[in-house]
């Protein structure tokens, strides 16, 4: 239970945090808004990786479902960064735009 | 190894926080597009940091992990290059069900094995009472956002009927699964048995399921956005077992986000959030009536090239694109339709709505990618005024949401939805397939029939195609 506490804390904060955050996000950005928050909540994989690891004294099924969520997570995270990056790309000012339209 | 968690030595604890703090600076970066692409950068720090943090405390065995994540990354690489930017809903649902799908195996290996997890009571020799709640909830989460995804993301590729699918009774269904969830949650604070979790689990995957089915094709950005909150709420009940800053922190900002996304949704659809839930909206009834109601009413039919003069000799015009500009993939030719315009010497805009398309932003993404520069494009509250000075107002794959009954008739289920004051404009040129068909809310559309609209009766890219043909 000791842990619970600042555990809370850090937790009730972070929503503070991302409420204001996430106001200040411009609605043109929205769907790399969400395709980044999906790409970060695959942070799970430190749970996937702690899974894979626990060979040693743990059951052999739990670390091939933590192998399991590993893949998983990192289809998340690559895919995740790799197609915000790549809308993000794509959003040019006038004169720019007018550059590459030709 | 076994007590891992209650040896971390400081610099790992530091390590996740700095992860996290990069998180909050990823969403940071994206107030502004100068500032978004940096950002990214600092969230692909913030990963690499944490994952970096993991493997190097835990004994893994590295060349299954490495494995694991070439395989992973390579398909999600693949997936980010290929992938079309129509169909971007369906590719954040998919992914969304992957995290959904990662917390429940996660949360199943450490109810395996939870010496490795460090979640242990010491006195008992079984998990202690706190994780027991907080794996509960992080499998249940977990297990709905999995199935519901799976849902979200056949609806929106077509793969399934976007049509509500109504069970009886499904309320009392729903809610009586939900609290059987909540009450095993609770016992299985008492009792670990392996039944308990295994109900949990099967249950969560089965109300995910049930709470999505029943929601129709106009209601997706919401359920998008929520499945988007409850992925990172899932992040962050593991982090609260696992004892991780970094999994707590992006949860609870991912958590926040998808539930304010939701919020502006369900604000620009005037909806309660309880009656999206609820589901059931577009199509079926609403349909039904709205056609009953419909009379034969005149209006006009104009050509590609009528539309190419009224166009070509207005001072302005304001494009108002929505879904069936996405369907028929008509980004590109409506960028090259402005660009003529622009030649003109006629000042051209474009007028988003925020539940034009599948997901909150989604027409902007559509627009930057047929590179129309961002700031030619605006957001309703921005753009509303200038309808009434504009000499045309361009719609295109758009309709409930330039409905003026959602303003003036008080029995329109749209009532009080904000809209594009498009009849403002001088001239209405409204592209659209054909008169029979009604938008997702199943109302039909005054617009239609006013004096200054022209009606434009075809597929929105081959429309737009044609009409450059007449400009250029």
């Amino acid at each position: 239970m000791d842990h619970l506490i600042p555990q809370l804390s850090i937790f009730v904060l972070a929503c503070f945090v991302g409420y204001y955050v996430v106001w200040s996000v411009t609605p043109a950005l929205h769907t790399p808004l969400m395709a980044v928050t999906n790409a970060i909540s695959s942070v799970i994989v430190v749970g996937a990786l702690i899974a894979a690891s626990a060979a040693a004294g743990g059951s052999e099924t739990s670390k091939w479902l933590g192998l399991l969520a590993v893949v998983l997570a990192s289809v998340n995270i690559f895919g995740g960064f790799a197609v915000t990056q790549r809308m993000l790309g794509m959003y040019k000012k006038k004169d720019r735009a007018a550059v590459k339209g030709k | 190894m076994h007590d891992a968690i209650a040896t971390t030595p400081a610099w790992v604890a530091l390590a996740y926080l700095v992860a996290g703090v990069l998180f909050i600076l990823a969403l940071r970066g994206l107030s502004s597009p100068e500032t978004s692409q940096q950002g990214n950068r600092y969230g692909m720090i913030g990963m690499g940091i944490a994952v970096a943090t993991t493997l190097y405390t835990h004994n893994v065995g590295l060349p299954l992990i490495v494995g694991a994540v070439a395989i992973g990354g390579g398909i999600g690489w693949y997936i980010a290059r290929a992938i079309k930017m129509t169909a971007m809903p369906e590719l954040v649902a998919g992914f969304h069900s992957l995290v959904g799908m990662a917390a429940v195996l996660v949360g199943v290996a450490a109810y395996l094995n939870p010496a490795a997890f460090g979640i242990l009571d010491a006195a008992t020799g079984d998990i202690a009472t706190a994780s027991r709640v907080e794996l509960g909830l992080g499998v249940a989460i977990g297990a709905i956002t999995f199935s519901g995804s799976v849902i979200a993301f056949l609806k929106l590729s077509g793969r399934m009927s976007g049509a509500p699918i109504q069970l009886p009774g499904r309320h009392v269904i729903n809610l009586a699964i939900l609290a059987a969830i909540l009450i095993l949650i609770g016992y299985f604070v008492t009792d670990s048995a392996t039944w308990v979790f295994a109900t949990i689990v099967v249950l969560s995957f089965a109300i995910g399921f049930l709470l999505i089915i029943p929601i129709g094709g106009a209601d997706m950005p919401v359920v998008i956005s929520m499945l988007n909150s409850y992925s990172g709420w899932a992040a962050a009940a593991m982090g609260f077992t696992l004892q991780n800053t970094a999994m707590i922190v992006t949860g609870a900002l991912v958590g926040s986000s998808g539930a304010i996304l939701s919020y502006i949704m369900c604000q620009a659809m005037n909806r309660s959030f309880i009656s999206v839930i609820a589901g059931g909206f577009g199509g079926g009834d609403a349909a039904a009536g709205a056609k009953g109601a419909a009379v034969e009413r005149p209006w006009k039919r104009g050509s590609a090239e009528d539309a190419a003069f009224i166009m070509k000799n207005a001072e302005s015009v304001i494009i108002v694109p929505g879904y069936g500009m996405a369907v028929s993939q008509a980004q590109h030719a409506l960028r090259e339709m402005g660009d003529l315009l622009k030649k003109d010497g006629v000042s051209v805009k474009y007028a988003i709505h925020p539940v034009a398309g599948r997901m909150p932003g989604h027409m902007n993404v559509l627009l930057a990618e047929a590179n129309v520069p961002y700031d030619e494009v605006f957001e309703l509250e921005d753009i509303n005024g200038e309808f009434a000075q504009a000499d045309v107002a361009f719609v295109i794959g758009a309709n409930d949401v330039t409905n003026p009954a959602a303003k003036t008739d008080k029995t329109s289920p749209i009532y009080g939805m904000p809209v594009l004051d498009v009849e403002r404009a001088k001239t209405v040129l409204f592209v659209k397939r054909s008169m029979g068909g009604v938008g997702y809310a199943g109302v039909d559309n005054d617009v239609f029939y006013m004096d200054n609209t022209m009606m434009l009766l075809a597929d929105a890219k081959k429309m737009v195609e044609t009409i450059n043909k007449s400009l250029g």
